[in-house]
């Protein structure tokens, strides 16, 4: 008995779960505590939806044999400066959504190309690298922000040169557009349609590039460099490939996450955005070297579920103190660790 | 030229293009500092070399604890943020009842000495854990200290905020403790501790810095003329361009000092030097030294090497791996002990977070990499990445007109010399994997290492 429960908790995976657990744990105690289930869960959607696209950005890095996408900040900058660069020109609503989503694929096109061919310079120590370029491009992305002469009033400080450290979407029109598309709400539960058929469109396109010529050969590169590299497969233009694929998607992962959250964060705020959406590709039952669209849902759904719902429970539970942030703290890297312990090593070193 | 810069460095040929490429990261803080210097308004130099002085004695100890781990292979160990964590634990039990005794007992350097006793058996235990850890996530040890910190921080601030209070009784009156009983303050004060290493014994800077190059003056001469060879008839004599260059500039260096004694200048106003802190890092670069020179310090090297034919030399690497860790992890905490104790307080939440960036990042400014790090390195690298760190809101006023910029320019310096010095690290290795064919040239390099193995 002790033995097949053993065996059901391997095959789902320990991160999945102590975190699906945990969450169950989390929700009975709120409808306990009467906390509002609806509500919650209300809350638990919207967060996926945001989250969503930057953690399916993990799929094609981590299927390309990158490795979990540590360098999200990336594709996030590029995201931003595309955001920002339309919000110059004082686009508003939908036109300045769609306008940014286009300058923002243009634009991390380029970082991804770079990026890629950066991971194929450090070729078994990918993940180390990925972690200081992301924190790298933000800190210059830092002095960017400073530094460029932005002149829409709306952006800038009320004195001196620069942006602001957030950027209100009120301003232009264009808080929570996505967000409070479709939205239906059925037995006090908000569903938010309009932001999930956004989530299930991109699943579904990075679903659709795995079953192409290309993406089985990105898939190949991933799983077995020396037998793909045997078979005439060009491995270091495949990973090109996957990476800028993984930094475009956490461009528009970092814009649809802006318009949900109403504001856009600039400065030090991307800085460490990669962690989460690791974790939470990983509490999905991925590994470094193995990633899915279904590991994608059941992760963004778990890791996210657990952080909403943790935070008023917690709150009631121990007022005054912040355990639900330190909980994520210990469960985030928890969950890597534990994915680092799983690796196997390429070499000696 | 490259002749003569051959004979110097004593390397039998010397490619002008290599040696950038291996120094790059110093080259560009030279090139920075100066720019610094030449631009700062505002920045006296008894000003600068107070502050640079100050960094050096906070943070020497911090970055020396990362020796150990990259001899033995583990790489830049950026979980000696771990460590600190480990120190800063023993800091608050001792200021707890330092303060409860109203500075009666445990003060001032009875404190201090508490700190690092107790702090020790708080960091070997975390070392074990974090070096057990390492041999599970073997060839991504960097990324893993990484997270490691990360996690580390989670249980820190869980202990800091919730245990303390709510399992662990304390006064709830306690100045330390927040108001409903539960969790310490935003920041901790030092109160008698502050300073009490420091203050010990100190002597003015400018006469310092002469006995100091008085006695590395004299080493050199003992070294080159009177010390016999060491037993395996190894010789430790400089080449003579060499020995004539360092002694030419201790002797500079003695001479600008005396002159600067003489005619009183600014530089008397420097703070004065705490020589016991000085001395103690003098003992653990002695240390340091010593333990390579020992049966586990051949180990290191040789787990550094080639992890498996040290194995089949019938080492115990994985135990060798975990005791590297633990002597790092405690160095790093008593290091933070030391840096607190200068600080004067201890910001409870963030103090540990910035440890393992700036440590790791000095020491790669010092010129140190992924598999090689000296501790003249260690002291270079303090001193250069902490002149920048003064020097750069100087420079984002002058040249951007803007202290901010310059402050994100540092962020940036951190990350990017990190980022940077690995890439290349990794890349070169790449590539000099990739010109061997396989079979080929190998077994020369095994049997090399074989043999330093053996």
């Amino acid at each position: 008995m002790t033995k097949s429960i053993g065996n059901a908790i391997n095959r789902i995976g320990i991160p999945t779960f102590a975190v699906g657990l945990l969450l169950l744990v989390l929700l009975i105690t709120a409808g306990v505590q009467g906390q509002s289930i609806p509500t919650l869960i209300t809350d638990i959607l919207n967060r996926v939806g945001m989250n969503g696209l930057l953690v399916l950005a993990m799929v094609p890095a981590i299927k390309s044999g990158t490795g979990p996408n540590f360098a999200l900040p990336v594709g996030i900058e590029g995201g931003l400066m595309a955001l920002m660069i339309c919000m110059q020109f004082d686009f508003s609503g939908w036109f300045l959504i769609f306008s940014s989503l286009a300058l923002c694929i243009v634009l991390c096109t380029i970082l991804g190309w770079l990026y890629g061919k950066l991971m194929n310079a450090v070729k078994g120590a990918e993940m180390t690298i990925a972690t200081y370029s992301g924190f790298s491009i933000v800190a210059f992305f830092n002095i960017f922000w400073l530094a460029i002469p932005f002149s829409n009033r709306k952006m800038g400080w009320m004195l001196g040169n620069g942006l602001r450290e957030t950027i209100q979407f009120k301003n232009f029109g264009a808080s929570r557009i996505i967000s409070d598309l479709l939205k239906v709400e059925i037995a006090g539960v908000g569903i938010p349609f309009g932001m999930m058929l956004v989530f299930a469109l991109f699943c579904f396109l990075v679903w659709f590039f795995f079953q192409s010529k290309t993406g089985m050969a990105i898939y190949a590169g991933g799983q077995n460099p020396r037998f793909a590299e045997a078979s005439g497969l060009n491995i270091d233009r495949n990973r090109v490939i996957a990476n800028i694929i993984s930094t475009i998607l956490a461009g528009i992962g970092i814009i649809i996450y802006s318009q949900g959250y109403g504001y856009a964060q600039l400065y030090n705020g991307p800085l460490n955005m990669a962690f989460p959406a690791v974790a939470a590709v990983l509490v999905g039952g991925a590994t470094a070297s193995k990633a899915s669209i279904p590991n994608v849902l059941i992760g963004v759904c778990l890791f996210q579920g657990l952080m909403t719902t943790a935070m008023p429970v917690m709150n009631q539970l121990f007022t005054g103190t912040d355990l639900s942030d330190i909980m994520r703290i210990i469960i985030q890297n928890g969950v890597i660790l534990y994915a680092l312990t799983k690796v196997k090593s390429g070499g000696d070193r | 030229m490259n002749n003569w810069i051959a004979k110097v460095t004593g390397q039998p040929s010397f490619d002008l293009k290599t040696w950038i490429l291996d120094h790059i990261v110093t080259i560009l803080f030279w090139a920075f500092i100066i720019l610094g210097l030449l631009t700062a308004q505002n920045l006296t130099m008894d000003g600068f070399f107070t502050e640079l002085c100050n960094r050096f004695y906070r943070n020497i100890f911090l970055i020396l604890s990362l020796i150990i781990p990259v001899v033995a292979g583990l790489g830049l160990n950026f979980g000696i943020v771990v460590g600190a964590i480990a120190g800063q634990l023993a800091v608050i039990a001792v200021r707890y009842w330092g303060i409860a005794a109203n500075e009666q007992h445990f003060g001032g350097l009875t404190g201090f000495i508490m700190m690092i006793i107790i702090s020790l058996p708080i960091a070997v235990l975390i070392g074990w854990l974090t070096g057990t850890l390492y041999n599970k996530t073997k060839g991504q040890e960097m990324i893993a200290s990484l997270i490691v910190g990360y996690f580390g921080n989670g249980v820190y601030q869980f202990i800091v905020l919730f245990v303390i209070g709510a399992v662990i009784p304390v006064a709830m009156a306690h100045p330390m403790i927040l108001y409903d009983g539960v969790g310490i303050r935003m920041s901790v004060d030092m109160g008698s501790v502050t300073y009490s290493l420091d203050d010990l014994f100190e002597i003015p800077f400018v006469p310092f810095m002469i006995g100091a190059a008085a006695v590395i003056l004299l080493f050199l001469l003992w070294n080159q003329f009177i010390r016999k060879p060491k037993a395996d008839g190894r010789t430790t004599k400089l080449n003579v361009i060499a020995f004539t260059v360092y002694a030419l500039l201790s002797a500079a260096v003695m001479v600008y000092f005396i002159i600067q004694l003489v005619t009183g200048s600014v530089l008397n106003r420097v703070r004065d030097v705490p020589v016991i802190l000085i001395l103690v890092v003098v003992l653990l670069a002695v240390f340091i030294q010593w333990i390579m020179n020992t049966k586990l310090g051949q180990d290191f090297r040789s787990c550094g090497m080639n992890q498996a034919i040290a194995e089949a030399n019938g080492i115990n690497v994985n135990r060798t791996r975990v005791i590297a860790t633990i002597i790092s992890t405690v160095l790093a905490a008593w290091g933070m002990v030391i840096y607190l104790q200068n600080m004067g307080t201890l910001n409870t939440y963030t103090a540990h977070n910035n440890v393992g960036y700036f440590s790791v990042a000095a020491i790669l400014v010092g010129g140190a990499s992924v598999d090689k790090a000296t501790i003249g390195q260690s002291i270079t690298g303090c001193l250069l990445f902490h002149a920048m760190f003064i020097l750069s809101p100087e420079i984002g006023k002058a040249v951007f007109g803007q202290a901010a910029l310059g402050e994100y320019f540092r962020t940036f310096m951190v990350y990017g010399v990190i980022g940077l010095s690995l890439g290349l690290y990794v890349w070169r290795a790449n590539k000099r994997a990739q010109l061997k064919m396989p079979g080929e040239g190998e077994s020369e390099e095994l049997k090399d290492q074989r043999l330093i193995a053996g």
